[in-house]
């Protein structure tokens, strides 16, 4: 359904144009920030502005009310320009509570603004957060542009007329729920937003109560009529429309990005969809929106754990299917073995590795690119598989196919590396033209009269045919144990282990000619060149952008295939003087490289649950060129 | 139109790979039986699909002239499970053993059970680690002296059958490898039976743990010690069938027929019961408390089964909302157009 944007509503003072602004929400977390964040990242879309967002919580469904552990935030930015990134620095932080402002304060400008909720910062909010004095009353805020409003009794106000079935009106708890929407009608007014997106959402969302309904549409207007009517705020703001190529637009998240791309792939080559998977965080949106689509012929396996997940998948690649199996470094780590097998019966599949901070359970719910060295070399014996990474939310539905067209034509599992970052982010993703999209070609062998079918037997580029149980005449048996060349049979033999070991490596190294050359932004040599992987891709773009505009030589190469890395890559690798790795890890894919090409390259490493501020690589860039 | 089908026999289901079981060892038979049972079922050979985990018993599948996959350990109830989720069409069989099925696969055997996807599962019971050369296993006796225990092991073992019902199997039985008619007619059973069938082989390592069922199939004991299950039939046993098995209170006992005990007293064989009670009963006889071990079928009652409900859900949103559209899903929620 398109929906028309009715033009937001007037407001009487004075508006200031910007290019961009990023805005923080932050609260506990039962304060309901996710969903404020979303609503705002969705309006501010459909406002035709380029959007990114970066949410971020704990792992602890509930952590202890009020305190700094519980505090959970969402991140959007903005703007009338095309942008990569979430924003280093917020223009704006909304709080909810005392924990809320110590943990998020540091990423304020200075001049920035900083909405309060003043009801919340009673001694006891205060104690909770850890804090001796009140930050309201002393001068450590001097800094910033701040507005305290008593949120908590405005919306209980708000509400207060809000009819119930059995008369008593809304229960405190339930008015003071209510306060998000509060908060988001306030920066909707600051930032000169439509509530008609929200007020939709709401009536969905909560339709089936109508109470609810009125006291959030309540709670919202009012939060848009206090910035027009108080004093305090003397003019909003406006984000013009960015110039986004011509098309139709949505908004997407990552996860659900990349189960559109698998359901996708599977229209396209015919296959039914089969996802093999036990929850983890933050691999779980995918199995939660396959599961939506049973009409697409998608069948969804919540197995008993990770081992038979995939190895349930295994057995749905056998009988034909767009098998897919989907984790987490954990679940991965204990999927290895089986993934060795998959790799060795030769048999087309894609695993999807949504990656979180590690070691063991690590820090479920923040970002990480520390997989890449296990999904490379984590399993037993010589077990080469190809890997791709998706680098932004909108492109896990493009790597999600290109897995799937090369796990068919090679009859070999791929491995899909995404991470929290990109999983949990959305941004506008212009919709695809379906008649556009690209098949993805499958056979199966049938019978052929006199001649016995070897299951072993390649094609050029390797790949092994893909016979399906029910074929008559293709009786076949797959299996772990080392197989004979061409007839699959166990076998033993010294020289047979080591041809197969060549070939099912020459296999993967083949890849190479059926994917894209490496491409670079910027000069093709010169002092130095960026090269990153994943969701980094955002923070890089920004960073080599702002650097060459500053007259620097720097160029900018972000891959996509990782086993095997484009043809050209090494060459590429020569061109330049220095070479710049920045991940989220202590250096994974810059020691493949200096393995690989035998280059010195430098890495820029952090592992905080955080992805890379801009401004963090610019500095990088800007010390190694001095 | 069906078109015929060819009329199979059990050298059509070998196939051409040399058997490298130990001579002697059970497996053989229990393949035998295998390979003449399922020309009798008139299911097409292709359709026929053998996974198995490791083991010796694992290398079943390289030796049936079918669709197999002689996977990882203890794991084959998994890729049954996906195998037969996307292909219902196909007659799947998990061949485990019980270090296999019950150590390292436990969870994956009890999930696959619990969902009563339909496939069948034989499980050869040697009671010891073959393949890795002669360490207990989890249905080794207490006090088992092997390469791994020389002091005699001392966990308790596991009973198949009992972990099968427990884990609300709709198709629970048990055969001997050497009761080769009793093996055939049981395999066939759970072949027939829609929905998770379990089936416990006693079978003989007679290299690592020789004659560990001679008390079942000895000539001169296995009347006494094996008690053949009859839907609807009481519960006698002897080479004279003069005893039988009756309940006191909640407690089996042996009795004499005769001497003021009747067939009616003793206690009816009811494999389709909905409570799994007598089924559980059964499964905890053992010889070593001086009871007959019951062979044949335990349990065998119809339920939902995972993949035709699966398939059914699949089906059913296809009638209320048509086939998935990618059009309708793109253009779904809130969209914005740039010109
Ligand atoms: C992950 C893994 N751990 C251990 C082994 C070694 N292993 C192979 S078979 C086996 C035990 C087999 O016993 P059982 O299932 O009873 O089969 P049997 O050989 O007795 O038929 C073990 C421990 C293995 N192959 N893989
Ligand atoms: S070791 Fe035992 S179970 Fe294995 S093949 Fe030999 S006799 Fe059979
Ligand atoms: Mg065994």
């Amino acid at each position: 359904m398109s929906s028309t944007i009715e033009s937001p509503p007037e407001s009487a003072k004075s508006v200031e144009h910007l290019a961009a602004a990023t805005v923080r929400l932050a609260g506990d977390s039962g304060d309901g920030m996710q969903i404020t964040g979303t609503q705002l990242t969705n309006t501010s879309a459909l406002a035709g502005n380029d959007v990114a967002t970066f949410p971020d919580f704990p792992a602890e469904i509930r952590a202890p009310k009020g305190t700094r552990a519980g505090v959970s935030g969402f991140q959007v930015h903005f703007a009338s320009e095309d942008i990569f990134t979430p924003g280093d620095h917020l223009d704006a932080l909304v709080v909810m509570n005392p924990a809320a402002l110590v943990t998020n304060l540091p990423d304020l400008k200075s001049g920035g603004i900083l909405i309060v909720n003043e009801d919340n910062f009673e001694s006891r909010d205060l104690k909770l957060a850890n804090l001796e004095e009140n930050p309201l009353e002393n001068n450590s805020l001097d800094d910033y542009r701040v507005f305290r409003v008593p949120m908590t009794n405005l919306t209980r106000k708000a509400v207060e007329m809000v009819e119930t079935e059995d008369g008593k009106g809304l229960s405190q708890k339930v008015a003071d729920r209510c306060k998000n929407f509060f908060a988001m009608g306030l920066i909707y007014w600051l930032y000169g937003r439509d509530l008609d997106p929200t007020l939709r959402f709401i009536r969905e969302k909560f339709g089936k109560r109508p109470e609810i309904v009125e006291a959030n549409e309540r709670a919202l207007r009012t939060g848009w009529n206090y910035g027009e009517t108080t004093e305090a705020f003397i003019s909003s703001y406006q984000v013009e429309k960015a110039t986004l190529p011509a098309g139709t637009y949505r908004n997407v998240m990552g996860n659900q990005a990349l189960a559109w791309g698998l359901l996708t792939a599977s229209k396209m080559s015919g296959a039914d969809l089969f996802i093999g998977t036990y929850p983890i965080t933050p691999a779980s949106d995918i199995l939660h929106e396959l599961s939506k689509f049973k009409e697409f012929g998608v069948r969804t396996f919540q197995a008993e754990d990770e081992i038979a997940a995939v190895c349930s998948t295994i057995g749905a690649a056998f009988g034909g299917a767009m098998a897919v199996t989907s984790s987490s470094g954990p679940g991965i780590a204990l999927k290895g073995e089986a993934m060795g097998l998959g790799m060795i019966l030769e048999l087309p599949m894609i695993i999807i590795n949504v990656q979180r901070g590690g070691p063991s359970t690590g820090l479920p719910t923040k970002t990480e690119q520390s997989d890449l060295m296990q999904v490379m070399y984590g399993r037993n014996g010589e077990s080469p598989l190809p890997v791709i990474a998706a680098s932004s939310p909108s492109d896990c539905f493009d790597v999600a196919q290109e897995a799937w067209r090369i796990a068919t034509s090679f009859m070999v599992p791929v491995i899909l590396l995404s991470d929290g970052y990109i999983a949990n982010g959305a941004e506008p993703w212009r919709i695809p033209d379906v008649a556009d999209l690209a098949k993805i070609e499958i056979k199966h062998p049938q019978a052929t009269e006199g001649e016995e079918f070897q299951p072993y037997a390649r094609d050029e580029r390797l790949a092994r045919p893909w016979a399906l149980p029910g074929t008559p005449g293709l009786e076949h048996r797959l299996g772990g144990l080392e197989k004979q060349d061409i007839t699959g049979n166990v076998s033993y033999d010294p020289d047979n282990h080591q041809h197969m070991t060549d070939v099912r490596q020459q296999k993967v190294d083949n890849i190479a000619d059926a994917i894209p050359e490496q491409a670079v932004v910027g000069p093709e040599n010169g002092d130095l060149l960026v090269v990153s992987w994943g969701g980094t891709f955002g923070a890089c773009t920004t960073a080599v952008e702002r650097c060459q505009r500053e007259g620097l030589s720097v160029a900018h190469a972000h891959l996509r295939y990782l086993n095997p890395f484009p043809r050209n890559l090494g060459d590429l690798l020569s061109r330049y003087q220095r070479i710049l790795v920045p991940e989220l890890n202590m250096g994974q894919l810059r020691a493949i490289l200096r393995a690989k090409f035998l280059v010195d390259a430098e890495g820029l490493n952090k592992v905080q649950g955080k992805p890379f501020a801009v401004t963090e690589i610019v500095d990088k860039i800007k010390t190694l060129l001095a | 139109m069906a078109t015929e089908l060819p009329v199979l026999k059990p050298a059509d289901f070998a196939s051409d790979q040399d058997i490298r079981w130990c001579p002697g060892c059970g497996d053989y038979s229990i393949l035998a039986q295998m390979k003449k049972m399922l020309p009798t079922l008139g299911f097409p050979r292709e359709k026929i699909c053998f996974i198995s985990g490791i083991g010796c018993s694992s290398r079943f599948p390289y030796y049936m002239e079918t669709y197999g996959i002689h996977s990882i350990h203890g794991r084959a109830p998994a890729f049954a499970t996906g195998l037969k989720n996307v292909r219902q069409d196909l007659m799947i069989w998990v061949i485990t053993g019980d270090g296999d099925g019950l150590s390292i696969g436990g969870n994956h055997l009890m999930h696959a059970i619990r969902r009563n996807l339909d496939i069948n599962i034989v499980m050869f019971n040697n009671r010891i680690y073959g393949l890795t050369k002669g360490q207990y296993s989890p249905t080794s006796p207490l006090g088992k002296v092997t390469k791994s225990t020389p002091m005699g092991a001392i966990d308790n073992p596991l009973h198949p059958l009992s972990i099968a019902i427990g884990c609300e199997g709709s198709f629970v039985a048990r055969s001997i490898d050497v009761n080769i008619k009793h093996l055939g007619a049981t395999l066939k059973r759970a072949a027939e039976h829609k929905g998770t069938s379990f089936v416990e082989v006693y079978q003989n390592c007679n290299v690592f743990n020789d004659g560990a069922w001679d008390y079942a199939t000895d000539r001169q004991t296995k009347a006494d010690n094996v008690l053949e299950l009859e839907h609807g039939k009481p519960l006698i046993f002897g080479k004279n069938r003069d005893r039988g098995i009756r309940l006191n209170g909640m407690n089996p006992e042996v009795v004499e027929l005769g001497k003021g005990i009747s067939e009616d007293d003793l206690l009816f064989h009811d494999e389709k019961a909905d409570e799994p009670s007598l089924a559980y009963l059964l499964s905890r006889l053992r010889n070593e408390d001086g009871f007959p071990e019951p062979i044949g079928v335990f349990r065998a009652i119809d339920k939902p089964k995972y993949d035709e409900q699966l398939n059914q859900q699949i089906e059913y949103a296809r009638e209320t909302k048509g086939e998935g559209s990618l059009e309708k899903l793109f253009h779904s929620g809130d969209t914005w157009t740039v010109s």
